[in-house]
Protein backbone atom coordinates (compact mmCIF):
# COMPACT_ATOMS: atom_id res chain seq x y z
CA UNK A 1 0.00 0.00 0.00
CA UNK A 2 0.99 3.37 -0.93
CA UNK A 3 2.01 4.54 3.13
CA UNK A 4 1.81 8.52 0.68
CA UNK A 5 -2.12 8.29 0.67
CA UNK A 6 -3.20 10.44 3.06
CA UNK A 7 -5.37 8.58 5.95
CA UNK A 8 -8.38 10.70 7.34
CA UNK A 9 -7.20 12.02 11.36
CA UNK A 10 -9.49 9.43 13.81
CA UNK A 11 -12.51 11.28 15.43
CA UNK A 12 -12.99 10.92 18.66
CA UNK A 13 -14.52 7.53 20.03
CA UNK A 14 -17.00 9.43 22.29
CA UNK A 15 -18.43 10.86 19.55
CA UNK A 16 -18.24 8.21 16.55
CA UNK A 17 -19.54 5.98 18.91
CA UNK A 18 -22.27 7.47 20.92
CA UNK A 19 -23.90 10.18 18.51
CA UNK A 20 -27.00 8.31 17.05
CA UNK A 21 -28.21 11.81 16.10
CA UNK A 22 -29.97 11.56 11.84
CA UNK A 23 -28.49 8.09 12.33
CA UNK A 24 -30.68 4.34 11.65
CA UNK A 25 -31.45 1.76 14.08
CA UNK A 26 -28.80 0.08 13.54
CA UNK A 27 -26.97 3.21 14.98
CA UNK A 28 -28.81 2.92 18.06
CA UNK A 29 -28.30 -1.06 18.53
CA UNK A 30 -25.02 -0.35 18.25
CA UNK A 31 -24.56 2.64 21.03
CA UNK A 32 -26.98 0.13 23.14
CA UNK A 33 -24.52 -2.53 22.98
CA UNK A 34 -21.48 -0.06 23.55
CA UNK A 35 -23.28 1.36 26.83
CA UNK A 36 -24.59 -1.62 28.72
CA UNK A 37 -21.14 -3.24 27.81
CA UNK A 38 -19.30 -0.03 29.72
CA UNK A 39 -22.04 -0.39 32.58
CA UNK A 40 -21.54 -4.38 33.04
CA UNK A 41 -17.47 -3.93 32.58
CA UNK A 42 -18.15 -1.10 35.60
CA UNK A 43 -20.15 -3.33 37.50
CA UNK A 44 -17.72 -6.35 37.33
CA UNK A 45 -14.68 -4.32 38.63
CA UNK A 46 -17.49 -2.70 41.22
CA UNK A 47 -18.66 -6.49 41.93
CA UNK A 48 -14.79 -7.96 42.73
CA UNK A 49 -13.81 -4.49 45.20
CA UNK A 50 -17.32 -5.26 47.22
CA UNK A 51 -15.96 -9.26 46.92
CA UNK A 52 -12.82 -8.00 48.77
CA UNK A 53 -15.10 -7.43 52.10
CA UNK A 54 -15.12 -10.90 52.36
CA UNK A 55 -11.64 -10.62 53.19
CA UNK A 56 -12.47 -8.07 56.32
CA UNK A 57 -14.49 -10.56 58.27
CA UNK A 58 -18.01 -11.85 58.63
CA UNK A 59 -18.86 -8.84 60.21
CA UNK A 60 -17.63 -6.12 57.99
CA UNK A 61 -19.58 -8.21 55.47
CA UNK A 62 -22.59 -8.00 56.93
CA UNK A 63 -22.49 -4.02 57.52
CA UNK A 64 -22.04 -3.79 54.17
CA UNK A 65 -24.70 -6.08 52.82
CA UNK A 66 -26.77 -4.03 55.44
CA UNK A 67 -25.54 -0.83 52.91
CA UNK A 68 -26.73 -2.44 49.51
CA UNK A 69 -29.96 -2.61 50.91
CA UNK A 70 -30.40 0.85 50.29
CA UNK A 71 -33.00 1.69 47.39
CA UNK A 72 -30.07 3.56 45.19
CA UNK A 73 -27.84 0.37 45.33
CA UNK A 74 -31.51 -1.85 44.64
CA UNK A 75 -31.97 0.39 41.81
CA UNK A 76 -28.37 0.33 40.77
CA UNK A 77 -28.62 -3.76 40.35
CA UNK A 78 -31.97 -3.64 38.54
CA UNK A 79 -29.64 -1.02 35.98
CA UNK A 80 -27.03 -4.36 35.76
CA UNK A 81 -29.85 -6.22 34.65
CA UNK A 82 -31.61 -4.28 31.98
CA UNK A 83 -27.69 -3.75 30.71
CA UNK A 84 -28.05 -7.55 31.16
CA UNK A 85 -30.78 -8.52 29.28
CA UNK A 86 -30.19 -5.56 26.52
CA UNK A 87 -26.65 -6.58 25.94
CA UNK A 88 -27.33 -9.98 25.97
CA UNK A 89 -30.31 -10.20 23.57
CA UNK A 90 -28.57 -7.74 21.11
CA UNK A 91 -25.76 -10.02 21.35
CA UNK A 92 -27.90 -12.65 20.19
CA UNK A 93 -28.97 -10.55 16.79
CA UNK A 94 -24.77 -9.77 16.33
CA UNK A 95 -24.30 -13.68 16.13
CA UNK A 96 -27.04 -14.17 14.01
CA UNK A 97 -26.23 -11.56 11.48
CA UNK A 98 -22.73 -12.11 12.29
CA UNK A 99 -22.78 -15.42 9.93
CA UNK A 100 -25.49 -14.20 7.61
CA UNK A 101 -28.37 -15.74 9.47
CA UNK A 102 -31.56 -12.56 9.42
CA UNK A 103 -29.87 -9.93 7.81
CA UNK A 104 -32.76 -8.53 5.83
CA UNK A 105 -33.94 -8.61 8.76
CA UNK A 106 -31.84 -7.36 11.34
CA UNK A 107 -33.89 -4.08 12.12
CA UNK A 108 -36.86 -6.33 13.00
CA UNK A 109 -34.97 -8.95 14.90
CA UNK A 110 -33.25 -6.34 16.78
CA UNK A 111 -36.58 -4.81 17.69
CA UNK A 112 -38.51 -8.06 18.75
CA UNK A 113 -35.54 -8.69 20.93
CA UNK A 114 -35.53 -5.50 22.68
CA UNK A 115 -39.52 -5.92 23.29
CA UNK A 116 -38.59 -8.99 24.86
CA UNK A 117 -35.92 -7.77 26.90
CA UNK A 118 -38.38 -5.29 27.53
CA UNK A 119 -41.22 -7.30 28.98
CA UNK A 120 -38.38 -9.65 31.02
CA UNK A 121 -36.97 -6.14 32.44
CA UNK A 122 -40.30 -5.16 33.97
CA UNK A 123 -40.90 -8.61 35.39
CA UNK A 124 -37.48 -8.42 37.28
CA UNK A 125 -38.76 -5.10 38.38
CA UNK A 126 -41.77 -6.04 39.57
CA UNK A 127 -39.89 -8.67 41.85
CA UNK A 128 -37.53 -6.45 42.65
CA UNK A 129 -39.23 -3.71 43.83
CA UNK A 130 -42.35 -5.19 45.07
CA UNK A 131 -42.31 -4.58 49.03
CA UNK B 1 -50.24 26.85 -11.71
CA UNK B 2 -46.62 27.56 -12.08
CA UNK B 3 -43.45 25.22 -10.03
CA UNK B 4 -43.51 26.33 -6.62
CA UNK B 5 -40.59 27.83 -5.54
CA UNK B 6 -38.66 27.82 -2.00
CA UNK B 7 -36.98 29.77 -0.18
CA UNK B 8 -34.54 28.06 1.54
CA UNK B 9 -30.68 28.83 3.78
CA UNK B 10 -27.76 26.52 2.95
CA UNK B 11 -25.23 25.95 5.11
CA UNK B 12 -21.86 24.97 3.61
CA UNK B 13 -18.97 23.75 5.09
CA UNK B 14 -16.16 25.93 4.25
CA UNK B 15 -12.05 24.61 4.76
CA UNK B 16 -9.37 25.46 2.63
CA UNK B 17 -5.86 24.72 3.32
CA UNK B 18 -4.92 25.28 6.60
CA UNK B 19 -7.71 27.00 7.35
CA UNK B 20 -10.04 26.86 10.49
CA UNK B 21 -12.91 25.17 9.27
CA UNK B 22 -16.56 27.04 9.07
CA UNK B 23 -19.87 27.30 7.77
CA UNK B 24 -20.93 30.06 5.20
CA UNK B 25 -24.65 31.13 4.44
CA UNK B 26 -26.35 31.21 1.32
CA UNK B 27 -29.98 32.34 0.85
CA UNK B 28 -31.19 30.18 -2.19
CA UNK B 29 -34.81 29.87 -3.87
CA UNK B 30 -34.88 26.23 -5.52
CA UNK B 31 -37.86 24.08 -6.79
CA UNK B 32 -38.43 21.77 -4.14
CA UNK B 33 -38.14 18.90 -7.14
CA UNK B 34 -34.53 20.19 -8.14
CA UNK B 35 -31.64 18.65 -6.18
CA UNK B 36 -29.21 19.09 -3.55
CA UNK B 37 -26.56 19.23 -6.19
CA UNK B 38 -28.03 21.73 -8.49
CA UNK B 39 -28.53 24.22 -5.68
CA UNK B 40 -24.86 23.47 -4.77
CA UNK B 41 -23.55 24.59 -8.24
CA UNK B 42 -25.77 27.86 -8.54
CA UNK B 43 -23.92 28.85 -5.12
CA UNK B 44 -20.56 28.25 -6.55
CA UNK B 45 -21.88 29.92 -10.31
CA UNK B 46 -23.74 32.97 -8.61
CA UNK B 47 -22.70 33.50 -5.37
CA UNK B 48 -18.95 31.98 -4.45
CA UNK B 49 -17.20 30.43 -7.69
CA UNK B 50 -14.05 29.72 -4.57
CA UNK B 51 -16.51 26.96 -3.22
CA UNK B 52 -15.14 23.18 -4.44
CA UNK B 53 -17.24 19.81 -4.89
CA UNK B 54 -17.07 17.14 -6.99
CA UNK B 55 -19.68 15.89 -9.28
CA UNK B 56 -19.43 14.50 -12.67
CA UNK B 57 -22.70 12.42 -14.11
CA UNK B 58 -25.63 13.96 -12.53
CA UNK B 59 -27.57 10.79 -12.45
CA UNK B 60 -26.34 8.59 -9.71
CA UNK B 61 -23.54 6.76 -11.67
CA UNK B 62 -19.82 8.33 -11.00
CA UNK B 63 -20.54 8.30 -7.34
CA UNK B 64 -18.34 12.14 -7.27
CA UNK B 65 -21.37 13.95 -5.75
CA UNK B 66 -20.91 12.14 -2.22
CA UNK B 67 -21.72 14.55 0.52
CA UNK B 68 -23.57 14.80 4.27
CA UNK B 69 -26.69 16.47 4.12
CA UNK B 70 -28.40 17.69 7.29
CA UNK B 71 -25.93 14.75 9.12
CA UNK B 72 -26.58 11.93 6.46
CA UNK B 73 -24.55 10.76 4.01
CA UNK B 74 -26.45 11.26 -0.26
CA UNK B 75 -25.86 11.31 -3.44
CA UNK B 76 -26.85 14.36 -4.08
CA UNK B 77 -27.37 14.41 -7.87
CA UNK B 78 -30.18 11.75 -6.46
CA UNK B 79 -31.33 13.71 -3.56
CA UNK B 80 -34.77 15.99 -3.92
CA UNK B 81 -34.97 19.22 -1.94
CA UNK B 82 -38.36 18.25 -0.78
CA UNK B 83 -36.66 15.34 0.98
CA UNK B 84 -34.20 17.14 3.09
CA UNK B 85 -36.28 20.23 4.10
CA UNK B 86 -38.92 22.10 3.37
CA UNK B 87 -39.83 26.33 1.99
CA UNK B 88 -38.04 28.47 4.73
CA UNK B 89 -35.87 25.65 5.58
CA UNK B 90 -32.40 25.17 6.19
CA UNK B 91 -29.94 22.81 4.68
CA UNK B 92 -26.53 22.01 6.35
CA UNK B 93 -24.53 20.29 3.92
CA UNK B 94 -20.91 18.74 4.85
CA UNK B 95 -18.36 16.70 3.29
CA UNK B 96 -18.27 13.01 4.08
CA UNK B 97 -16.52 11.88 7.46
CA UNK B 98 -13.76 9.67 7.47
CA UNK B 99 -11.81 10.83 4.68
CA UNK B 100 -9.55 13.81 4.59
CA UNK B 101 -10.40 17.22 3.59
CA UNK B 102 -8.76 18.74 0.71
CA UNK B 103 -10.87 21.37 0.00
CA UNK B 104 -14.56 22.45 1.35
CA UNK B 105 -16.73 19.46 0.41
CA UNK B 106 -13.50 17.50 -1.62
CA UNK B 107 -12.07 14.45 -0.08
CA UNK B 108 -9.21 12.34 -0.73
CA UNK B 109 -10.20 9.43 -2.07
CA UNK B 110 -7.13 8.26 -3.51
CA UNK B 111 -6.67 5.08 0.01
CA UNK B 112 -10.02 4.12 -0.69
CA UNK B 113 -9.77 4.21 -4.78
CA UNK B 114 -6.36 2.62 -4.14
CA UNK B 115 -8.12 -0.34 -1.33
CA UNK B 116 -10.66 -1.03 -4.28
CA UNK B 117 -7.89 -1.78 -6.29
CA UNK B 118 -6.40 -4.14 -3.94
CA UNK B 119 -9.39 -6.22 -3.43
CA UNK B 120 -9.79 -6.72 -7.53
CA UNK B 121 -13.17 -4.30 -7.64
CA UNK B 122 -13.46 -4.14 -11.24
CA UNK B 123 -16.70 -1.33 -11.46
CA UNK B 124 -16.58 -1.31 -15.38
CA UNK B 125 -14.54 -3.01 -17.92
CA UNK B 126 -14.58 -2.88 -21.71
CA UNK B 127 -17.20 -4.10 -23.00
CA UNK B 128 -15.03 -7.08 -24.98
CA UNK B 129 -12.99 -7.99 -21.83
CA UNK B 130 -16.46 -8.27 -20.49
CA UNK B 131 -16.59 -11.43 -22.44
CA UNK B 132 -20.67 -10.64 -22.77
CA UNK B 133 -19.65 -10.18 -26.54
CA UNK B 134 -17.33 -11.56 -29.22
CA UNK B 135 -14.31 -10.15 -29.19
CA UNK B 136 -14.49 -9.63 -33.16
CA UNK B 137 -16.36 -6.88 -32.40
CA UNK B 138 -15.05 -3.69 -30.96
CA UNK B 139 -17.95 -1.26 -30.29
CA UNK B 140 -17.72 2.06 -29.82
CA UNK B 141 -19.28 5.19 -28.77
CA UNK B 142 -19.66 8.59 -30.38
CA UNK B 143 -16.09 9.37 -29.22
CA UNK B 144 -14.57 6.91 -30.68
CA UNK B 145 -13.69 5.64 -27.60
CA UNK B 146 -14.49 1.92 -26.43
CA UNK B 147 -17.56 1.01 -24.23
CA UNK B 148 -17.38 0.39 -21.34
CA UNK B 149 -19.72 -2.19 -18.97
CA UNK B 150 -20.73 -2.13 -15.45
CA UNK B 151 -19.89 -5.04 -14.19
CA UNK B 152 -20.66 -4.02 -9.89
CA UNK B 153 -23.62 -2.04 -8.33
CA UNK B 154 -20.67 -0.10 -6.38
CA UNK B 155 -20.08 2.85 -7.87
CA UNK B 156 -17.40 4.33 -5.21
CA UNK B 157 -19.31 6.96 -3.64
CA UNK B 158 -17.58 6.05 -0.18
CA UNK B 159 -20.79 7.23 1.32
CA UNK B 160 -20.87 3.91 3.42
CA UNK B 161 -17.03 4.94 4.75
CA UNK B 162 -18.31 8.06 5.95
CA UNK B 163 -21.39 6.68 7.70
CA UNK B 164 -19.30 3.77 9.15
CA UNK B 165 -18.54 4.43 13.09
CA UNK B 166 -15.65 2.44 12.90
CA UNK B 167 -14.10 3.36 9.93
CA UNK B 168 -14.23 7.20 12.34
CA UNK B 169 -11.90 5.83 15.03
CA UNK B 170 -10.13 3.28 12.98
CA UNK B 171 -8.22 4.82 9.54
CA UNK B 172 -6.99 1.41 9.28
CA UNK B 173 -10.60 -0.97 8.60
CA UNK B 174 -10.46 -1.92 4.94
CA UNK B 175 -14.19 -0.47 5.07
CA UNK B 176 -17.81 -1.68 3.88
CA UNK B 177 -17.24 -1.06 0.25
CA UNK B 178 -13.55 -2.72 0.34
CA UNK B 179 -14.57 -5.71 1.83
CA UNK B 180 -18.26 -5.48 -0.58
CA UNK B 181 -15.60 -5.39 -3.24
CA UNK B 182 -13.94 -8.57 -2.33
CA UNK B 183 -17.06 -10.64 -1.36
CA UNK B 184 -18.48 -9.63 -5.17
CA UNK B 185 -14.73 -10.98 -6.58
CA UNK B 186 -14.83 -14.04 -4.59
CA UNK B 187 -12.32 -15.58 -1.99
CA UNK B 188 -11.77 -18.29 -4.70
CA UNK B 189 -10.27 -15.99 -7.17
CA UNK B 190 -7.26 -14.74 -5.90
CA UNK B 191 -5.27 -16.56 -2.67
CA UNK B 192 -4.12 -12.79 -1.62
CA UNK B 193 -7.90 -11.62 -1.02
CA UNK B 194 -8.01 -13.73 2.19
CA UNK B 195 -4.86 -12.27 3.29
CA UNK B 196 -6.44 -9.02 3.19
CA UNK B 197 -9.53 -9.64 4.38
CA UNK B 198 -9.18 -12.04 6.88
CA UNK B 199 -7.42 -9.61 9.43
CA UNK B 200 -8.15 -7.63 11.88
CA UNK B 201 -8.49 -4.67 10.10
CA UNK B 202 -10.36 -6.39 7.48
CA UNK B 203 -13.76 -8.40 7.69
CA UNK B 204 -13.79 -9.21 11.40
CA UNK B 205 -13.25 -5.32 12.02
CA UNK B 206 -17.56 -4.51 11.43
CA UNK B 207 -19.49 -4.17 14.66
CA UNK B 208 -22.70 -4.60 12.49
CA UNK B 209 -23.72 -1.38 12.36
CA UNK B 210 -25.87 -1.67 9.11
CA UNK B 211 -24.68 2.34 8.53
CA UNK B 212 -23.09 1.01 4.71
CA UNK B 213 -26.12 -0.72 3.69
CA UNK B 214 -28.92 2.22 5.11
CA UNK B 215 -27.36 5.10 3.03
CA UNK B 216 -25.80 3.19 0.03
CA UNK B 217 -27.54 5.01 -3.28
CA UNK B 218 -27.33 2.10 -5.23
CA UNK B 219 -28.38 -0.89 -3.11
CA UNK B 220 -25.03 -3.18 -2.61
CA UNK B 221 -25.90 -3.88 0.93
CA UNK B 222 -22.35 -3.52 1.72
CA UNK B 223 -23.15 -5.09 5.54
CA UNK B 224 -24.78 -8.55 3.74
CA UNK B 225 -22.01 -8.79 1.86
CA UNK B 226 -19.33 -8.51 4.35
CA UNK B 227 -21.43 -11.12 6.75
CA UNK B 228 -21.30 -13.31 3.42
CA UNK B 229 -17.56 -12.67 3.10
CA UNK B 230 -17.17 -14.00 6.79
CA UNK B 231 -18.73 -17.24 5.79
CA UNK B 232 -16.35 -17.36 2.84
CA UNK B 233 -13.38 -16.90 5.14
CA UNK B 234 -14.26 -19.21 7.35
CA UNK B 235 -15.49 -21.93 4.84
CA UNK B 236 -11.83 -21.53 3.06
CA UNK B 237 -9.74 -21.71 6.47
CA UNK B 238 -11.66 -24.73 7.14
CA UNK B 239 -10.97 -26.22 4.14
CA UNK B 240 -7.20 -25.46 4.21
CA UNK B 241 -7.33 -27.34 7.30
CA UNK B 242 -8.00 -30.37 5.39
CA UNK B 243 -5.79 -29.60 1.93
CA UNK B 244 -2.11 -31.25 2.08
CA UNK B 245 0.23 -28.74 2.53
CA UNK B 246 2.03 -26.76 -0.48
CA UNK B 247 -1.15 -27.00 -2.15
Amino acid sequence: MDESLRKPPPRSWVQAWFDPRRRDLGTFAFVLNRVTALGLTLYLFLHLIMLGNLARGPEAYGRFLETIEHPVFVFGEYLVVLAGLIHGFNGIRIALTSFGIGVPYQKRIFVALMVIAAVAGVIFGVRMFAV
Amino acid sequence: MGTPIWKITCQVYRQKDGETAHYDEFAMEADPDEYVLDVVERIWAFHDRSLTFRHACHHSTCGACGMRVNGVEKLTCITPIREVTADGGTIKIDPMRNFPVVSDLVVDMGLFYRRMELVGHQPVLPVTEAGVIENSRRPQDRDGQEQMLRLADCIECGLCISACPIAATDPDYLGPAVLAGAQQNGLDRGRHLLEIVDHEEGVWRCHSVYECTAVCPSYVEPAWRIMDLRKQVVKTRFKRLFQPKGK
